[in-house]
């Protein structure tokens, strides 16, 4: 058995996670060509990389296919119910920033806090016979996140990307969405509701709940978690 | 073997007698049996609940009907299939199957069976609440549990009398079942809270479009200029009373024994005169009840009973609980929904609604506590 690692399989998520794991002496790399999903790992026996989407890293560590593995707390909190009893957040990465937000046009300049949002919402109804939109692919974190804030008459539109152009496009009336600088809002004509902040998001190293463990990989996971400085 | 929730197929037989059971009890108290669909238009019930409902029910879907719901419960099909046809007064039946979406406790079943009972009659609306209580206390009575009862017109008749605007009315009655957000706006309709600082700017800027770029989406200057004309008409509006939202405590606040809240009630409605008439209604029921051999002396009453769980009852609503069980859900509960037959009415010819009222009980939960004891 060996204790095995996922880590997003492309793009600067998968950069920044390998020098994360460089400056601390385990050197992360991808086996073969530029190409191949498969990875290997220097400086620590018993250890495997498996390269995996980020999105699919939560589902993952919940069934206990990977023992530890690197995503965004945003997927983590959207894909997992109970989360915090599936897997353990071992260390908060320091890259990957991004918060998820609700943002509406820049021109509601009536619509400033949540409050706002459910009384444009009941007069959207009233004047357009449906429900305020709003486009996400974050559907169970935004609904949750407006149930507990009382917000009513809106529903959740699927937007799997290049959701700040939805409004826009009129399949829209607002968004949820992550933003790190929130440049792309701006240039969108779109802001940043007062509290409309869901959650903080960054890339995180967490822990399987779930993976079994021989004796053998336990003390492989000790001692990378020792190394990792994460214990 | 495979097992059906957890249990063995022994245990998934008794909770099919038992539902078959329940379903023939209603039945001889003169309710006809009917059959539901599993899957459901989605829209429907989007559009009665909003968004909510894709937190607690299964949404799938196909290319020909679109979005489809696995019936999270009878009452919207049963409405639906009486208004499409069905002589007045009416009594139905059902049992089958509900499917509630579970994202927080493992422990709590996604797919259960429900035996109800409704009744569409408008001639006494005490005595078909009453009728339909003791219908479904006879249905549970095997096992030892606590009745708790309410009625959700009380807080909706308190609010139309407050002596305030017709717009903070609706607000507050939009938010009846969601007691957090109709307490923050009790609050600052009453002068509670502060205004929010980027609000006071809206209302004094002469004009609040200045810096306004480009002008997008579907919701127009016009809506955004009514909304602002509709916060300027409500800063101008004299705060609610002190005594007003004192009142509107109190009621929230009535927890007692049925004889004892009524009293309590007839108090405050000396000072809130609108609420007379539902007091009267709860009154009603009372004597109802009594008639049906209900000991009204130790029924318990709550007047915020059912506000945040039930959002489709208008008026009385109750519950059975297990007390030994607090874990387990509601063994049995119901209410009436006047409004929510309204709102299906609207499409199907028939906005003025029937009078409803209508319980469902837990065949499930009822076998798993007749083992216990």
């Amino acid at each position: 058995m060996t204790v095995k690692l996922g880590v997003p399989s492309k793009g600067r998520l998968m950069d920044k996670t390998f020098e994360w794991f460089g400056e601390r002496g385990i050197t992360l790399g991808r086996s073969g060509s530029e190409r191949e999903y498969a990875g290997r790992v220097d400086g620590i026996d018993g250890v495997e990389l498996v390269m995996l989407s980020a999105a699919e890293i939560p589902r993952d560590l919940a069934a206990g296919r990977i023992h530890l593995g690197v995503t965004g707390t945003d997927l983590i909190r959207e894909k997992l119910a109970n989360w915090d009893m599936r897997v353990e957040p071992l260390a908060e990465l320091g890259f990957g920033h991004a918060d998820l937000i609700i943002a509406v046009p820049g021109c509601w300049v009536d619509v400033d806090t949540l409050d706002d949002l459910d009384a444009a919402a009941a007069a959207f109804r009233q004047a357009h016979g449906f429900r305020l939109r709003i486009a996400t692919k974050y559907h169970r974190l935004v609904r949750d996140f407006l149930r507990d804030h009382g917000v009513a008459d809106y529903q959740l539109v699927d937007s799997q990307g290049a959701t700040e152009g939805t409004v826009k496009n009129e399949t829209a009336e607002a968004i949820a969405d992550i933003t790190s600088t929130g440049e792309t809002l701006r240039a969108n004509h779109l802001k940043i509701m007062a509290d409309g902040l869901i959650l903080k998001s960054q890339a995180t190293l967490y822990r399987s709940r779930a993976a079994e463990l021989s004796d053998s990989d336990r003390s492989v996971l000790a001692e990378l978690v020792q190394r990792l400085g994460v214990d | 073997m495979p097992t059906w929730q957890g249990r063995s197929s022994a245990f998934r037989s008794e909770v099919r007698a038992c539902a078959s059971r329940l379903r023939a009890g209603f039945e001889a108290s003169g309710a006809v049996p009917v059959e539901c669909p599993i899957l459901l238009p989605a829209a429907t019930l989007l559009d009665l609940y909003g968004e909510d409902i894709r937190g607690r029910a299964y949404v799938t879907s196909d290319a020909l009907r679109g979005e489809q719901m696995m019936r999270p419960d009878f009452t919207v099909p049963v409405v639906q299939m009486h208004m499409d046809g069905g002589a007045e007064p009416a009594r139905y039946t059902y049992s089958g199957e509900v499917f509630r979406r579970q994202e927080e406790d493992e422990v709590r079943a996604n797919e259960y069976l429900q035996v109800g009972v409704e009744i569409f009659d408008g001639a006494d609306p005490a005595a078909a609440d009453a009728e339909v209580f003791v219908l479904v206390r006879e249905a549970t009575a095997g096992v030892p549990l606590r009745a708790a009862t309410g009625d959700i017109g009380i807080l909706m008749a308190a609010v139309d009398g407050l002596d305030t605007s017709e717009a903070r009315k609706a607000a507050l009655k939009r938010h009846i079942w969601r007691p957090r957000r109709f307490k923050s706006l009790l609050d600052r309709f009453s002068g509670r809270s502060a205004v929010a600082p980027t609000r006071a700017a809206l209302l004094a800027a002469a004009d609040p479009f200045a810096e306004v770029g480009a002008e997008i989406g579907l919701r127009s200057r016009g809506e955004v200029e009514a909304r602002i004309e509709a916060l300027r008409a409500d800063a101008a509006t004299p705060a609610i009373s002190d005594r007003e939202v004192a009142l509107i405590e109190a009621i929230l606040s009535v927890r007692e024994t049925l004889p004892y809240a009524l009293t309590r009630l007839r108090d405050i409605a000396v000072d809130l005169p609108s609420i007379s008439a539902a007091v009267t209604r709860v009154a009603a029921r009372s004597e109802a009840l009594a008639a049906r051999g209900v000991d009204i002396a130790t029924l318990d009453f709550e007047a915020a009973f059912g506000r945040s769980h039930m959002e489709y009852y208008d008026g009385f609503v109750f519950g059975f609980y297990a007390e030994a069980r607090p874990d387990l859900p509601p063994v049995a509960s119901g209410g009436r929904y006047d409004t929510l037959t309204r709102m299906l009415g609207r499409g199907a010819g028939r906005p003025d609604g029937i009078p409803a009222v209508g319980g469902v009980v837990r065949p499930g939960l009822l076998v798993e506590l007749e083992g216990a004891a």
